[in-house]
């Protein structure tokens, strides 16, 4: 009959007030540790597809929806921008590199991408069969758009207009694929890829040769610059005398951690009230239970017990809810990422999953026994106070 | 085997209670009887080790309880004092095995399940191993109660009123079993009581 063991059985003699305090514990941990699931993911999905890039030129709209759409690829184009003016940019003798972007349809709901393959190697893609595209109507697709919608090398299909389903291309040459990219949880995984010409030629109502290289328009570019001048000096230089929009990722990625930071400040805030009330029914408890044992407590100390063997008792009353309470929160939490990460996959075409850890869950769990310690800290105290002959002459 | 020398107590620090010396060899059985108030729980729980007297000594075997530490009296009370109170308490999350286990380990006794058993079985309590000890009647309860005062081979046994909430059949037999048990782990046995049923059955009285 050990301590730890008279500990659990003490907890098991009022199960009702055990299971209220570590339903509590659970929840409050679990709601802490999902917060902070979420958000990692999502920053981490972000930071992974900023790719160091600088600046992203679109049509005149929202920054934030430009960098959404041309990095994420989760919002739509605030319009299309000229080709002649975009190649004017790159021209600049502070720009080192430029990508362009040419978007607007989609194949069952995945995008279709015309770009070059810098694009590829910007996030370090590599060919898992078959070849980057190289011709007009080519097309490599991510590993992600391959499982999913069971693409082989040789298959065709014709993109439909816009990001849904319905308004189908297929007067024109279809889509043939010639390349499946190995999966590296970028945004590669579930883009379709083909060259600017592709989108264009679909896109031009009857005869893509007859418009000329002054009426081509991109929907955005990705510009990388030699140093941080480039940064100081081109988005004003765009914003001001062009009716083109720059963005920097940075800064719109800040605004929007910043936007999503309120609500998730809030449910920390609901998250820490949940612990707060969660430590006072385990000292709610554990004091109850004390008033109605403080005779097995004296008699516990009239066969031999301690004072310091008393306060242990009633600590690890409070340290095992907290432990129980975090593994279940844990649980709780990481259960309820992997059941939130279809959804979120489904909506966001994003991969999520409950199987990762954080080393701040390794902290919370340092947190979780020092409330369990606090909550149980004055019952413990009154448990090592007790005064054998007071008490017992009492009953 | 317990010896006391002008034992005194005192609650407020003005009135003291004086105790009549006592000296018992091993073995040996007494009767302390006395009205309520008269301070007989408080010379049971000095006698105990229960708590600190303000005066006087007690020396149970070699060792006066005044010369402890307080963790000391702590163990010396675990491995040579069983006590038996009026009203038995237990932990009531455990069953009458496990409270006699639990006993064994704070006495620092190995634990010896065939030992409690065997203790039981004299008590004629062996069917009630394994029940909840809220489960038990006041005469079954009183019966455990002197199975733990007996489950660590004390020197001394003390005995609190053991008999006041208890019938006279129930009394008897508890007494029989006192004396009994007493007699054949030869330890020192001092009853506390008011009790007059229980007056002629010892040769050796204090009263207070």
């Amino acid at each position: 009959m050990n301590l730890l063991r008279l500990s659990w059985k003490n907890l098991m003699a009022d199960k009702l007030s055990t299971l209220l305090s570590l339903l509590l514990f659970a929840l409050g941990v679990g709601l802490i540790s999902l917060i902070l699931l979420i958000n990692h993911q999502i920053e981490d999905k972000f930071e992974k597809n900023l790719a160091g890039i600088d600046l992203v030129v679109g049509a005149k709209g929202s920054p934030l929806q430009i960098i959404l759409c041309s990095i994420f690829h989760i919002d739509f184009p605030t319009g299309n921008i000229p080709l002649k003016q975009a190649n004017g940019l790159k021209r600049h003798p502070l720009v080192k590199k430029a990508i362009d972007l040419s978007l607007g349809d989609s194949y069952k709901g995945f995008r279709i991408v015309g770009t070059t393959p810098d694009y590829i190697q910007l996030y370090e893609g590599e060919v898992a069969e078959g070849k980057l595209w190289e011709k007009t109507f080519d097309v490599t697709v991510g590993s992600t758009v391959a499982k999913n919608l069971e693409l082989k090398l040789g298959d065709t299909f014709h993109g439909s207009h816009g990001y849904a389903e319905g308004m189908e291309h297929d007067e024109m040459d279809p889509f043939r694929v010639t390349g499946i990219l190995a999966s590296n949880g970028t945004v590669l995984d579930q883009l379709i890829f083909t060259n600017k010409e592709s989108v264009w030629a679909v896109h031009d109502s009857h005869g893509a040769d007859s418009i000329s290289i002054d009426d081509r328009e991109i929907t955005s570019m990705f510009l990388f610059f030699k140093n941080r001048m480039g940064n100081v000096q081109l988005p004003r230089m765009i914003n001001e005398n062009t009716d083109m929009q720059a963005a920097s990722p940075a800064f719109e990625m800040a605004r929007l951690y910043n936007m999503m930071g309120q609500g998730e400040n809030l449910m920390k805030l609901l998250a820490i009230i949940i612990m707060i009330v969660s430590a006072l029914s385990i000292f709610i408890s554990l004091f109850k239970s004390l008033r109605s044992r403080k005779y097995e407590l004296a008699l516990m100390r009239v066969s031999g017990a301690s004072p310091t063997w008393l306060f242990l008792l009633i600590i690890f009353e409070g340290i095992i809810i907290a432990v129980l309470g975090y593994i279940i929160g844990m649980i709780i939490s990481h259960g309820g990422m992997q059941l939130l990460s279809g959804y979120l996959t489904e909506e966001y075409r994003y991969e999520f999953s409950g199987g990762i850890f954080l080393p701040e869950e390794g902290m919370m769990f340092i947190g979780a026994v020092l409330i369990g310690l606090i909550a149980a800290i004055i019952p413990a105290i009154l448990a090592f106070n007790t005064n054998i002959s007071e008490t017992l002459s009492e009953g | 085997m317990i010896i006391t020398k002008n034992l005194y107590h005192s609650y407020d620090g003005k009135n003291n209670i004086e105790f009549p010396d006592i000296h018992l060899e091993k073995g040996e059985k007494m009767l302390l009887l006395g009205q309520s108030g008269s301070g007989k729980t408080t010379l049971l729980h000095l006698l105990g080790g229960l708590m600190k007297s303000k005066g006087g000594e007690v020396n149970i075997g070699q060792t006066n309880l005044a010369k402890l530490t307080s963790s000391g009296l702590d163990k010396f009370r675990g491995e040579n004092i069983g006590i038996i109170f009026q009203k038995p308490h237990f932990v009531q999350s455990l069953t009458v095995l496990e409270n006699l286990l639990l006993t064994q380990k704070l006495g620092s006794s190995k634990k010896n399940v065939s030992e409690i058993k065997s203790i039981l079985e004299k008590l004629n309590m062996s069917h009630k191993l394994n029940a909840k000890t809220k489960n038990l009647s006041q005469g079954e309860q009183q019966r455990v109660a002197i199975a733990r005062a007996l489950v660590n081979h004390p020197a001394v046994i003390l005995a609190d009123e053991p008999t006041s909430a208890l019938d006279d059949k129930n009394t008897e037999e508890v007494i029989a079993l006192l004396e009994q048990q007493a007699s054949e782990y030869n330890a020192t046995l001092i009853i506390v009581t008011h009790d007059t049923r229980l007056k002629e059955r010892f040769e050796k009285r204090i009263e207070l």
